[in-house]
């Protein structure tokens, strides 16, 4: 019935199955959505959507699909939106067989259209004709930059017809695919589980209680394990100030993440290249550095160690003795990385610069070849692939 | 038996439809959305709407699936063994029933709430696979199979903390709680606070929502922080011009306590506050 629908939900990247797709044929034969147009809209988004995320695509997929069935119900009048009478303005200032290709362009070749048009008549009525005045830069200051936020609507647009639910697509916002979250580095960070009993007994371990009971020629006792948690350490190194300011948020995002998953956490920061000071508090670097041979006398070899850091700065800083640039470093950053390494056995390098990047700047190839190519790119998919390189 | 909302509870068309289809073709409704919207109270309320009785089981970090069908207390049987008491032959008195199984047992079917689902472990909700869609299960220890005399109106909340797995999420109907709009939301105040002054609900609502639309906010304020606050201006007595007025040094609104929650978003406001002040001077 609405394998049409179905399909081009599919296309679309909704994940629907077949299994949900019964589900909703299945609710219509028992008539939940009554022959209504706008309860079969729920109805289908509550059967092939599960995520939130993907509401958005759902709303628009089910209004060129269904298109024009609005006709068959009320038109509801609280969902008029700005849209109308932007609409309405494109009306006045395109022709009207530019009106008539309208069906045959998309919404962003039409905003082009409309605001070169209105860009000419700016220049043609010099001072701004009223119609500019008033309306020629608000819909581009509002819609301008957004131009998929802007939908044409139905076809019989001119009318001034209310707009239906799905193409108000109020879950547009949730549409975050591509945005690393706090959520999902959480997952990623999933991957460095490793689970112990450590710490104080607290749970029954029946097994056990058994076997020794048995043994005990049938006299109870009981013998109790500690709680499993994750025994995970890690020691994160962090790049801070000059090139890491722009990455600011994502480190941020990565810290906060690290925090809540993991019990045994270590962090300090340096700048640029690891040399023999450390720091563990970023507004007091200057006053209360330490050692790095502390750090690697303190924390035993099976710590897992995570620099991250844009790797991005002259190749002196890293292989000559005294290219810092903030003090006189007696050995070179090369030598300092070696040591760590060669104590910290699990080591990555997570890069917030994009992979393509990578071979523009010399230091990068340098630190990679150092971390014998343990170095990803700080996204989701680089953060599984670096887990997984801790975690084996 | 159709869910249409309640005296105290504002159901929006689209989750009247989500809640009816779960209900009529019974399988689990998913429901998921931010804090405060009216999660849990939904199941209370179907329940109270449809007037079945409500089994309420609340998912804890270390709650296991099993626990929801039986527990085996084998140390008190093998205590009970000891002391020589009769009842330990049998094994039945030693299983403990779950909620899902109380659920399963029930003479009318009741509505079940799975609260939070995604607090528990990450693989808790593939345990409840086959239980949540054949409505049955087996004891082992007894050699038991129960299955459910009805099916019973299964709602689950999450509060999207971990993904759900795809084979689970096939199994349910899903709604996502929108944030209400402001009809909406004066629709939910009417509803709990009949005799509010109309308004001071207007007055409130308009600074409740320039609230959340502030940005940078790390805990926008809900629908239930939005009554909590309502409940307080009209304990204070406090007279709606105070909201209204837009004098500069009012910009945080009275009693802020109850709406925001995160002591950032008060330095945030606290902050706004005083560079609207010396704009104004």
């Amino acid at each position: 019935m609405f394998v049409e629908f179905f399909l081009s939900l599919k296309q679309a990247g909704v994940p629907a199955s077949l299994r949900e797709y019964l589900t909703l044929i299945e609710a219509m034969k028992h008539n939940i959505a009554a022959y209504k147009v706008d309860d079969f809209y729920y109805l289908s988004r509550s059967c092939l959507v599960k995520d939130e995320r993907n509401l958005d695509k759902f709303d628009r997929v089910f209004g060129t699909c269904f298109k024009g069935l609005e006709f068959l119900s009320e038109p509801d009048e609280k969902a008029k939106i700005p849209e109308d009478w932007l609409r309405k303005l494109a009306e006045r200032v395109l022709s009207a067989e530019e009106m008539a290709k309208l069906k045959a362009m998309g919404w962003d070749e039409l905003m082009e259209t409309l605001k070169k048009r209105l860009e000419e008549q700016t220049k043609r009525h010099q001072g701004g004709s009223k119609m500019i005045g008033t309306a020629g830069t608000s819909p581009f200051g509002a819609f301008g930059y957004n131009p998929e936020g802007v939908r044409m609507g139905q076809d019989e647009g001119r009318h001034g017809r209310a707009v239906k639910v799905w193409d108000q697509r109020l879950y547009k916002n949730l549409d975050d695919s591509v945005e690393i979250g706090t959520r999902n580095i959480k997952m990623a960070l999933r991957r460095l589980r490793r689970f112990a009993r450590e710490g104080a007994a607290t749970e029954l371990d029946l097994p056990d209680t058994i076997r020794a009971t048995a043994h005990n020629a049938g006299i109870l006792d009981l013998k109790m394990v500690p709680e499993r948690h994750n025994s995970v350490k890690v020691l994160i190194l962090f790049d801070v100030g000059g090139s890491m300011d722009g990455h600011i948020k994502v480190c941020e995002e990565l810290f906060s993440a690290v925090r809540s998953e993991f019990k045994h956490l270590e962090y300090r920061y340096f700048h640029n290249c690891l040399y023999e000071r450390i720091w563990s508090d970023n507004r007091r670097r200057h006053n209360e550095p330490q050692a790095t041979w502390d750090l690697i006398h303190t924390y035993p070899a099976d710590y897992k160690l995570i620099f991250v850091g844009d790797a991005t700065m002259s190749p002196y800083e890293i292989t000559y003795p005294g290219g810092s640039v903030e003090h006189m470093n007696e050995e070179p950053g090369t030598e300092w990385m070696r040591r760590v390494l060669d104590v910290y056995s699990r080591a990555v390098w997570l890069n917030p610069v994009a992979e393509k990047y990578w071979d523009n700047s010399p230091s990068i190839g340098i630190l990679r070849q150092l971390m014998r190519g343990r170095m990803y790119p700080l996204t989701l998919g680089g953060l599984d692939r670096a887990m997984r390189e801790l975690g084996h | 038996m159709k869910f249409k909302g309640t005296d105290s509870y504002v159901a929006t068309p689209d989750l009247m439809v989500a809640v009816n289809a779960a209900i009529t073709l019974q399988r689990p409704l998913l429901v998921k959305g931010e804090p405060g919207t009216g999660k849990t109270i939904l199941a209370h309320e179907i329940a109270r709407a449809i007037k079945k009785p409500l089994i309420e089981w609340h998912v804890k970090s270390t709650t296991k699936a099993q626990q929801g069908l039986y527990e085996y207390d084998a140390v008190s049987r093998l205590r009970d063994s000891q002391l020589g008491d009769a009842k330990v032959q049998d094994i039945g008195n030693y299983i403990r029933r779950g909620k899902l199984w109380e659920a399963f047992a029930a003479d009318e079917a009741p509505v079940l709430l799975i609260d939070e689902i995604d607090k528990a472990d990450i693989e808790f909700p593939n345990d409840l696979l086959l239980e949540i869609d054949r409505m049955e299960f087996f004891v082992y220890e007894t050699g038991e199979k129960i299955a459910a005399r009805q099916r019973p109106i299964v709602i689950i909340t999450s509060n999207n903390e971990k993904e759900l797995p795809d084979a689970f999420l096939r199994r349910c109907f899903f709604h996502y709680i929108a944030f209400p709009d402001k009809e909406t939301m004066a629709r939910i105040v009417k509803v709990h606070y009949p005799d509010i002054q109309k308004n001071l609900v207007n007055e409130a609502l308009g600074a409740f929502f320039e609230i959340r639309d502030v940005p940078g906010m790390k805990k926008k304020p809900s629908t239930s922080e939005l009554l909590d606050w309502i409940k307080l201006l009209m304990a204070e007595d406090i007279p709606p011009e105070t909201l209204r007025s837009k004098d500069r040094k009012d910009l945080i609104p009275p009693l802020y306590g109850a709406l925001l929650k995160s002591e950032q978003d008060v330095h945030l406001f606290e902050r706004l506050a005083f560079i609207s002040r010396r704009e104004g001077r």
